[in-house]
């Protein structure tokens, strides 16, 4: 087909079509979801977080549209691998240009998996006890 | 690549016939109706007239009760604030409408209420979509000048039962100019100003294959409206500028074959509808088909599926060749500025569907190039596309665990 991608990049097509990291990791060290009340969209967020403090494995289940799917996968391969310190400099504007960017009306899908990141850190801080 | 156009009721192709009708309009036959001292305004002016007679036989009007307007959307302002500008200076500022109007009735009301001091009322439908008789009766008041309800949804297919609510109306008080937006309705079901007894509608040739940039308003005999484009005196006066010709008689040839064709259409359409519907309904769980089961129009199956969100759905059936609409939020205008444009249909809301999870909705609105094999690839496809959705979606995770969603919302 001539143009099957609509209003979104290459990068979030494939993201969207063929998402990384989607499903649930059953002994999270840490899980974070977020939503956006004018959209509906739900993020959730799983890491799984070594004694080192590395993030060896992410995962999510979004409910939402392309632009909140693409950015779920995005972020996942961005902060696998990182320390939880790293994993939280993770912004908005670095998984939206990442994915080759988005739609103005889209940006809040971004922002809504820098927040994920930012709450699935928190609740593991908390498991551990960590401050 | 598959391509399976089912958003008929947002773009129509035209006619071949009507488009051959019109191409002489454009290159050949270009004259002004208003220069028709000259031959070539005459002949202009003559097609204008035969034309005009075709879409008023279509209606079952007079031609002199047409007014040629560029749009659904305008012939809806004319009859809105046409009728409101008329009345300003009495007494009388109430104005109805349903709550599933489109936009383009509920804009300029908003306009007529925040700047010119009218008051609008909105009368509930139910769940089905159909104005509640008990809830307009209580609505109508001493000073009502304008009641507005369309004949069918273009979203959710409902058909209203127009002449009822016009009977109540007028046995209310028969001075209430009663308008009905039947632009969602033309080729598709009878569409006869004499049987809805009505006393201004819009048409637009948009749902018979006919040309876009073109509608008009059906004003009844002794009705009398403001114009809001001004210039010449073209149209009576009530809507000056240039005739567009070409589309005009594009909108008559579409009224003339409409009109023969319209019952097999509707047949056809109608079957095909009914087999996606049940294809649907069997093969997943979780749908809510909104709208009237019956009184709706032959070509409109709209749905909406928990745990799966609307533009989601939008992309994966276009990815697969099957081009669709949707009342989500999301899918609503992505050449917003920003999310706060993003709004869920107000029609989906109306009829009590849950706006935080009225997001799966969906609209097949078929037309005369669908085929039997098209219908038959919707049904194999979608389970797939909306079983994908669900194993990302933590809703349906919860759903199928039994777990209470613990969710932090996010201020904006």
């Amino acid at each position: 087909m001539a143009d099957a991608q609509g209003p979104y990049s290459q990068k979030v097509m494939e993201h969207f079509l063929n998402p990384k990291n989607m499903g649930e990791i059953t002994d999270a060290s840490g899980i974070g979801e977020v939503g956006n009340p004018s959209c509906g969209d739900v993020m959730r967020l799983y890491l799984k977080i070594n004694d080192d403090g590395i993030i060896e494995d992410a995962k999510f289940m979004t409910f939402g549209c392309g632009a909140a799917i693409a950015s779920s996968s995005m972020v996942t391969e961005m902060i696998k691998g990182k320390t939880v310190e790293e994993a939280l400099k993770v912004t908005n504007e670095t998984v939206a240009e990442a994915l080759g960017g988005l739609p103005p009306a889209k940006i809040h899908c971004s922002v809504l998996a820098q927040q994920a990141i930012e709450a699935a850190i928190k609740d593991y801080k908390e498991k551990k006890g960590i401050k | 690549m598959r391509e399976i156009f089912v958003d008929y009721a947002n773009a129509c192709p035209v006619d071949e016939r009507v488009f051959s009708a019109m191409k002489p309009y454009f290159t050949e036959k270009f004259g002004n109706p208003s220069s028709h001292i000259i031959s070539k305004g005459n002949e202009a002016l003559k097609a204008l007239d035969e034309s005009r007679k075709t879409v008023a036989n279509f209606l079952g009007a007079e031609s002199f009760e047409i007014v040629f307007t560029g749009s659904a959307t305008e012939a809806n302002n004319l009859a809105i604030k046409g009728t409101a500008f008329k009345n300003i200076n009495k007494d009388k500022k109430h104005i109805i409408a349903s709550d599933i109007e489109h936009f383009s009735i509920t804009s300029p009301l908003r306009t007529l209420e925040l700047d010119f001091d009218f008051k609008v009322d909105y009368v509930p439908v139910d769940n089905d979509g159909i104005v509640e008789e008990s809830a307009l009766r209580k609505t109508l008041r001493e000073d009502t000048v304008l009641i507005t309800i369309q004949l069918a949804n273009n979203e959710i297919g409902s058909i209203q039962d127009i002449k009822n609510l016009v009977k109540i109306v007028k046995e209310f008080n028969e001075n209430i100019i009663f308008h009905c937006d039947a632009s969602a309705c033309g080729g598709l079901i009878d569409v006869n100003v004499k049987e809805l007894d009505v006393d201004l509608l819009t048409l637009s040739p948009i749902s018979m294959y006919g040309p876009k940039g073109i509608a008009c308003l059906y004003i009844k005999k002794g009705v009398t409206v403001k114009p809001l484009i001004e210039g010449g005196f073209q149209e009576a006066g009530l809507r000056s500028g240039t005739e567009n010709l070409p589309a005009i008689v594009g909108f008559a040839k579409a009224c003339e074959i409409s009109k023969l064709e319209m019952n097999e259409r509707a047949k056809y359409l109608s079957r095909l509808r009914d087999k996606l519907m049940d294809g649907i309904e069997k093969n997943i769980d979780f749908v809510h088909i909104t709208g009237h089961r019956t009184k709706r129009l032959p070509n409109n199956f709209s749905f909406w599926i928990e745990f799966a969100e609307g533009e989601s759905l939008l992309l994966m059936l276009n990815y697969l060749g099957v081009m669709a609409s949707s009342g989500s939020a999301c899918s609503s205008n992505l050449r917003a500025r920003d999310e706060d444009e993003l709004v869920a249909s107000p029609v989906l809301k109306a009829i009590g569907v849950p706006s935080d999870i009225c997001t799966g909705s969906l609209t097949f609105s078929l037309g005369m190039k669908n085929t039997e094999e098209d219908i038959e690839y919707i049904i194999q496809i979608m389970p797939g596309i909306v079983n994908r959705l669900w194993q990302m979606s933590p809703f349906y995770l919860d759903k199928i665990k039994g777990h209470t969603p613990k969710m932090t919302k996010v201020d904006k």
